[in-house]
């Protein structure tokens, strides 16, 4: 139920989150969903992709600082609504969101949100006892 | 334990002796100075005379040698032999302006090679040992002096020679090296290749011992050189203008470097006032070098701080133990009116957990004000997706740094590689207050 997620030091100065697609697209990784977080000096770029140990080996040997984390993948109905549900369940349940971005599926017209939880285990309990749609490794990579 | 020792000798003399022998070499010294322009010109000025020198203590009565001497006696200047009777000349790296340059005799030569031999034995060198170094053969003084000491000892030197850092690794590897000469930034350059390369460095070499100088480093700086090499790594110590390396070493009880006394007299002063400290204070170094022939220097300002030990040592040697070089008196950064030692900020660091000793200081002024930023190499091991976690990792370090050095240093993660890798001396500072 978890999703393996890469994580990118990046510098801020010109050309290094252009350096960061080159390498991936040389070596065919194709980046499902993105979201980045600045500061003024450094910013924290997270990927979703194909192929996370080909991406992770590609960005290491690339000279760049990377970590792999566990995220959440939810699947909601993409219509007015659908992300104040999810974010109530998790408030119900006390279960603290530390970051999440999201993207629009091309087809199913379901919307995905990627969570990053502090307590990963007990927020995917949560969610599904809630029955809510949470997309696998495998599916998401796919899609 | 059993501590070996080169030169019993003159390394266990009693101090009445050795202070014996030291006058009487500070006198002839003296005599042979005496026909050195800058010398005559220093001892009028002084109102003093070889002649006036009647104990030990009357060494505060002469003048003091500063590098500024030797620049204005460039090149040959402030030789005390005839060219006919030098056999070698070196200089300093001399990164700013014309170098200082320096000769040896033939005796001299073979001083210098007796004095390495002192610190590489007490670091635990021996016959059986092959030594890689990775000094730059040049004018550099550390490549040679290192390369006389180990085959003077008798062990197999491989003059391997700065740069190259791959094929380094080949020779330590297929050479089978067990002592290493460099600097000690550069031992880290090497576990670092080495790990990229997918080997363990505490395993894919043999060397048990590593003999690291030519820049200041910290007590952190040596835990890791030894936790990540898993090797002995020893200090020494010296300086172009006097031998060399060779004016000081570690032995194994690691309670500092002892100074080779009957070579060298070692004193403390304030640098400010220029006055003599007494023993146990922290202060500048001054070297009078009372053996040589071609370049004896007197009182030579060598600007390192550090500290004197006369307590007796459980190795046996009698010989007068300086403390790890805090810094030199003129490398010391005045920020805001506080006083900053490179290696107080490099203390820092290492304390924090997976930090690493890439790092660089960068000096500016805005308006009126100094600002001080520290860039620090990102790494995995502190490098963390969230940003929250992130910025409370810059702060506590922040935190430890005002804390420590009295200053409020902005940190700045950089990414790896975006500093010089030193493969001489690392180029820490960057002051950009005097452009």
């Amino acid at each position: 139920m978890k999703v393996q997620q890469i994580s990118i030091f990046i510098e801020n100065k010109s050309g290094r989150l252009a350096e960061v697609a080159r390498v991936l697209g040389e070596k065919n990784v194709n980046i499902r969903a993105l979201s980045l977080a600045d500061t003024s000096d450094f910013g924290i770029l997270r990927l979703l992709v194909d192929n996370t140990d080909v991406a992770l080996e590609t960005l290491k040997s690339g000279g760049f600082t990377v970590n792999k984390t566990e995220v959440v993948a939810v699947e909601v109905p993409d219509k007015p609504g659908g992300l104040c549900n999810i974010l109530q369940v998790l408030d119900e349940a006390s279960i603290n969101v530390e970051y999440m971005y999201a993207f629009v599926e091309r087809n199913a017209g379901n919307a995905v949100i990627i969570f990053r939880f502090d307590d990963i285990d007990n927020a995917i309990t949560t969610l599904q006892e809630k029955n809510v749609s949470i997309l696998t490794g495998e599916k998401l990579y796919s899609l | 334990m059993e501590y070996n020792i080169w030169d019993p000798l003159h390394e266990c003399l009693e101090r009445k002796d050795l202070q014996r022998l030291q006058l009487e070499r500070l006198r002839a010294t003296l005599e042979r100075v005496a026909k050195v322009s800058c010398y005559q010109e220093k001892f009028k000025r002084a109102g003093i005379g070889p002649g006036d020198i009647h104990t030990l203590e009357d060494l505060v009565k002469l003048p003091f040698t500063t590098k500024e001497d030797l620049r204005q006696n460039y090149p040959y200047g402030m030789f005390a032999v005839p060219m006919r009777d030098v056999v070698r000349i070196h200089s300093s790296s001399g990164t700013t302006g014309k170098p200082t340059v320096v000769g040896y005799s033939r005796k001299d030569l073979n001083d210098w090679s007796n004095l390495v031999a002192r610190f590489m034995t007490a670091a635990g060198v021996a016959r059986d040992d092959i030594v890689h170094i990775a000094f730059g053969y040049g004018l550099f003084t550390g490549a040679f002096g290192l390369h006389y000491g180990s085959e003077l000892i008798g062990s197999a030197v491989i003059p391997m020679s700065g740069g190259n850092t791959e094929r380094q690794i080949m020779i330590l590897k297929d050479y089978g090296a067990t002592a290493l000469v460099c600097t000690p930034s550069y031992a880290l350059t090497l576990a670092d290749r080495i790990e990229k390369m997918g080997h363990d460095p505490r395993t894919y070499l043999k060397l048990r011992v590593g003999l690291f100088g030519g820049e200041p480093w910290s007590e952190e700086l040596r835990r890791e050189i030894e936790t990540r090499l898993d090797i002995v790594a020893t200090d020494n110590y010296g300086l172009s203008e006097i031998v060399g390396p060779g004016v000081a070493g570690e032995c194994l009880c690691r309670k500092g470097m002892h100074i080779f006394e009957d070579h060298f007299l070692p004193e403390i002063i304030d640098p400010e006032t220029g006055e003599v400290l007494p023993p146990g204070e922290k202060g500048e170094l001054v070297l009078t070098n009372i053996v040589q022939e071609a370049i004896p220097l007197i009182r030579y300002r060598t600007r390192d701080i550090t500290r004197l030990h006369y307590e007796p040592c459980d190795c046996g040697r009698t010989l007068v133990r300086m403390e790890k070089t805090m810094g030199r008196s003129d490398d010391m950064l005045i920020i805001k009116g506080v006083n900053v030692f490179p290696t107080q900020i490099e203390e820092v660091l290492f304390q924090v957990e997976g930090c690493e000793p890439h790092y660089q200081l960068i000096v500016e002024r805005e308006g009126t004000l100094d600002t001080l930023e520290v860039q620090v190499e990102v790494n995995e091991n502190i490098f963390f997706d969230e940003m929250k976690k992130q910025r409370a990792f810059i702060e506590m370090i922040e935190k430890r740094l005002a804390t420590n050095i009295g200053l409020h240093a902005k940190i700045k993660l950089v990414e790896p590689s975006s500093m010089p890798r030193h493969e001489g001396k690392a180029n820490r500072i960057i002051d950009k207050r005097n452009k």
